[in-house]
């Protein structure tokens, strides 16, 4: 007899559908499993008797044939268990084969029956509801991540008997109880009250935020350059439900994730070893990348220079387009990759210039430093701070902020740029074209002015010229002047990175 | 006209062709520059000699000349009446100078009192500041600023007079028409534009380390003064200073921190009675004699516009060690108000932003 019921296969971080079949014919007793499976796939046999036996049913003694369809898509992983040994169930008739039409069934199996903890649950019931199924099956401790999803009803079982059950016309159970990290976000997240001293990197924080703009902070070691980094996030508006989401389902994807909806922008960090594959995605089978777990929230790269320039470079078009594109033989997959991005560094290789006479590093280093640090990369980087060790006295003093009062100020500016940039590409300050700026940004006379005599002695190149645009109309949506004031453009000025071109310029 | 003569030119190809053997001998370089033809031949020894006599009896100077003329090069020798008398005065004068940028414009240049500002190739952003300005202001005054295009002080030094327009001559290790530094390009052409570059050596001539030195020797030389305006114990630009003194030009230093070991040479010359300069009106006066020519209005480095009386207490602020945002925050200025305040000053040519954030008074 044939049964046939639905799975998903993860390709990237997208579901497949997959359609497992089972065929039981008369015949010696044999178990094979055809259609592009991996190791895990073709060890899912001896799971999937196991569990089945020490599940109280019983394991055909016939020749079974399992197919996994379509047979071009490569299945990687022990996510097929439970939807073999349901369809070897439903085609031996110890589960009624009528009912698994309107049902998808995901997550691996132990030898005692038992349905593990699989990732990437989120995935497999979005892929459902596209497939217009009713009913989704899955590990207990993944039922409230699938049940995100609305529109389909899920079963989140512990064993594969419970789950024969619910086929064969049980109720569903109960969601388990929300678990912590569901709640909304709280205190544990860094705050920006924790910061002392700082004044001026606070204040570029808050623009970056409020613009989108990607951020660069230059210090010595030990200065706070991580601290303040790591409570971007913070400051950020909160997500959107489908931002949360999608950050969900990606985190799930990777088996980052525990349980229930992310709500805190994410903040990845990855270290400076890292290859262009683990930074953008990529491997077999592709894999997100470190920019996209960053999706929605921040990439931090600590050290900058230490950087392979393979890695900083596979970054650009994640930047430039909000997606990266892996192609895999046939196949070509998008992953996400709108983050912002921070990055750390040191003013020299031994970290100490400018600080009186520490700095031990010689011409070549500071050049060969240099040169790592320029690039398109730096291109893409609109904001650069200097960030110094807090006074004696700032550490004693009170705080000068807090996220919650500074994430209300960036939430107002983005209110103005959603307002004002509506219905074009961008979203945000950081994101205009130099289409856009020259649409949208508005300046007052002086301050035109201003800009005109910074790009003529040299300060600006063209590019760094529209960096500073933005900048200003972000400062400028802060403070809700509806024209850029000249002061507006001074301080983005001031907080402008330079590029080797500028430095070289001035020098 | 050709008028470098054969005798010359075929000097400075085998000085070239020893290269290797004279970098080994770079320690007594005074000494072995001095060596007649066949005495440097002796000192490569052996077959090695036989066969750079062979090369030298068989070198065809019409072609070594046209290679240089090809190059964009004029070139002069130390057997010409017009040859830089200043030059002369060395134990071993270059025997050809090839020159970038005209050679008449370099005879003028060199029979106007130029002075020589040298220092380090790592320098302080103060040191880069007082040779930038000291180069302009020289420039203002009318004296050709002389140097070696190196990173650091020379080429702040250079960039400085061409700021203003002035002409300036720098003095290169290897071929006058190549930049050295490679980096360099676009300030070699400037140079040329409106000075010159001279060298030693012929067009297509690999640099080794005894050409710093020799050259080294041509600037200290060439300038009526020299200034070193920062410069370690071991930098170039105390050789610079040391031929200058042999030679009997005075010599001058720019006052540094006792506790920086970039100005610890300038400072070594000072002890031993180099001239403190302190400005461009320092430099007049030893090289003229006190008071004989002035330089621009006050006398001083600089001479721009004062700034604006509200960015004054932030600039005094700067002057008095807040270099740093963070530390003009700590002194009361409000972030916002700050930034937006250095940005104006850096913009006014005021301050400049250096290294690690760090905001510097210009001169």
């Amino acid at each position: 007899m044939l049964a046939r019921i639905a799975t998903f296969a993860i390709d990237g971080i997208d579901p497949r559908h997959v359609s497992v079949e089972v065929d039981i014919r008369p015949g010696l007793p044999a178990f094979t499993i055809v259609g592009l499976g991996d190791a895990a796939v073709r060890e899912s046999r001896d799971r999937v008797r196991s569990a089945i036996l020490n599940s109280a049913f019983e394991f055909p003694q016939t020749r079974i044939t399992a197919n996994l369809a379509p047979a071009f898509l490569r299945k990687v992983g022990p996510g097929f268990d439970a939807a073999l040994a349901i369809a070897v169930l439903a085609a031996s008739g110890q589960v009624p084969v009528g009912a698994l039409s309107a049902y998808a069934v995901f997550g691996e199996l132990s030898l005692g029956g038992e349905l593990r903890d699989s990732p990437g649950a989120l995935a497999v019931a979005e892929g459902a509801r596209r497939a217009r199924l009713k009913r989704l099956i899955v590990p207990r401790q993944r039922a409230r991540e699938a049940a995100l999803v609305e529109g389909l009803e899920i079963a989140g079982v512990s064993t594969l008997r419970a789950a024969a059950e619910i086929l064969s016309g049980s109720p569903l159970p109960p969601l388990p109880a929300r678990t912590e990290d569901e709640l909304p976000p709280d205190s544990a997240e860094p705050d920006l009250a924790d910061v002392r001293g700082h004044a001026a990197p606070l204040l570029a924080l808050e623009i970056a935020a409020a613009g989108g703009h990607n951020l660069l902070l230059e210090g010595a070691p030990g200065t706070g350059k991580t601290m303040l980094a790591r409570r971007l996030p913070s400051i950020l508006p909160a997500m959107t439900r489908a931002e949360a989401i999608e950050v969900t389902r990606i985190h799930s994807v990777a088996g980052l994730h525990a349980s229930g909806l992310i709500r805190a922008r994410p903040f990845r960090a990855p270290h400076h070893t890292i290859s262009a594959a683990g930074l953008v995605g990529g491997g077999a089978p592709p894999r997100p990348g470190e920019a996209t777990l960053a999706n929605h929230g921040v990439l931090f790269l600590d050290e900058l220079a230490e950087f392979q320039r393979s890695s900083l470079d596979a970054l650009r078009q994640p930047l430039e387009d909000g997606g990266v594109t892996i192609v895999r033989g046939q196949r070509a997959l998008v992953f996400p990759t709108r983050f912002m991005l921070v990055a750390a560094t040191n003013p020299c290789p031994c970290g100490f210039a400018g600080v009186g006479d520490r700095c031990r590093c010689g011409e070549p280093d500071l050049r060969r430093h240099q040169r790592r640090l320029s690039g398109p990369l730096l291109d893409r980087m609109d904001l650069l701070i200097n960030v110094e060790r807090p006074g004696e006295a700032d550490l004693r003093s009170a705080p000068q902020t807090t996220s919650a009062r500074t994430r209300e100020r960036v939430a107002a500016a983005r209110e103005r740029q959603r307002f004002r940039l509506h219905g074009s590409a961008a979203a945000c300050n950081g994101e205009m074209d130099a289409r856009l700026v020259r649409r949208h940004v508005l300046l007052e006379e002086a301050a035109d002015r201003i800009l005109a005599q910074a790009y003529a002695v040299g300060a600006l190149s063209a590019r760094g010229r529209h960096r500073v645009m933005r900048v200003a109309q972000t400062i400028a949506d802060l403070e809700d002047h509806g024209l850029i004031t000249q002061a507006d453009v001074l301080t983005a000025l001031s907080l402008r990175q330079r590029s080797a071109a500028e430095s070289a310029l001035a020098a | 006209m050709p008028r470098a003569c054969d005798a010359c030119v075929s000097r400075t190809w085998l000085v070239a062709r020893m290269a290797a053997h004279i970098d080994r001998a770079r320690a007594r370089l005074g000494e072995v520059l001095g060596l007649g033809d066949d005495e440097l031949i002796a000192a490569a020894g052996g077959r090695a000699g036989d066969r750079v006599r062979d090369e030298l009896s068989a070198l065809d100077v019409d072609e070594v000349r046209a290679r240089s003329h090809a190059a964009g090069l004029e070139a002069i020798c130390r057997c010409d009446p017009d040859y830089p008398p200043a030059l002369l005065v060395l134990p071993a004068p270059p025997a050809v100078l090839h020159v970038a940028g005209g050679l008449r414009r370099l005879l003028e240049l060199s029979a106007t009192d130029p002075v020589a500002i040298v220092g380090s190739r790592r320098a302080s952003d103060y040191g880069l500041d007082v040779a930038r300005s000291l180069g302009r202001s020289l420039a203002v005054a009318g004296i050709p600023v002389v140097s070696g295009m190196a990173l650091g002080i020379d080429s702040a030094a250079h960039a400085g007079a061409l700021e203003v327009g002035g002409p300036t001559v720098a003095v290169l290790p290897g071929s006058a028409d190549r930049p050295y530094p490679a980096a360099k390009r676009v300030l070699h052409r400037r140079i040329v534009a409106g000075g010159v570059a001279v060298s030693e050596l012929g067009p297509g001539t690999s640099v080794w380390r005894w050409m710093f030195l020799a050259r080294n020797r041509i600037i200290a030389a060439l300038a009526a003064m020299t200034v070193v305006v920062e410069a370690g114990e071991r930098s170039g630009a105390m050789v610079t200073a040391r031929v200058a003194r042999e030679i009997g030009r005075p010599v001058g230093a720019v006052p540094g921190r006792v506790t920086s070991p970039y100005a610890a040479g300038a400072n070594a010359l000072l002890a031993s009675g180099a001239c403190v300069v302190r400005g461009p009106q320092d430099v007049l006066d030893c090289v003229f004699g006190a008071g004989v020519r002035l330089a621009g209005p006050g006398g001083g480095l600089g001479g721009r516009p004062d700034p604006p009386p509200e960015l004054q207490p932030l600039l005094e602020a700067i002057s008095a060690g807040h270099e740093t945002a963070a530390a003009l925050a700590r002194a009361g200025f409000s972030p916002d108000q700050g930034l937006a305040a250095l940005a104006a000053l850096e913009l006014g040519g005021f301050v400049r932003r250096g290294v690690g954030g760090r905001f510097s008074v210009l001169p």
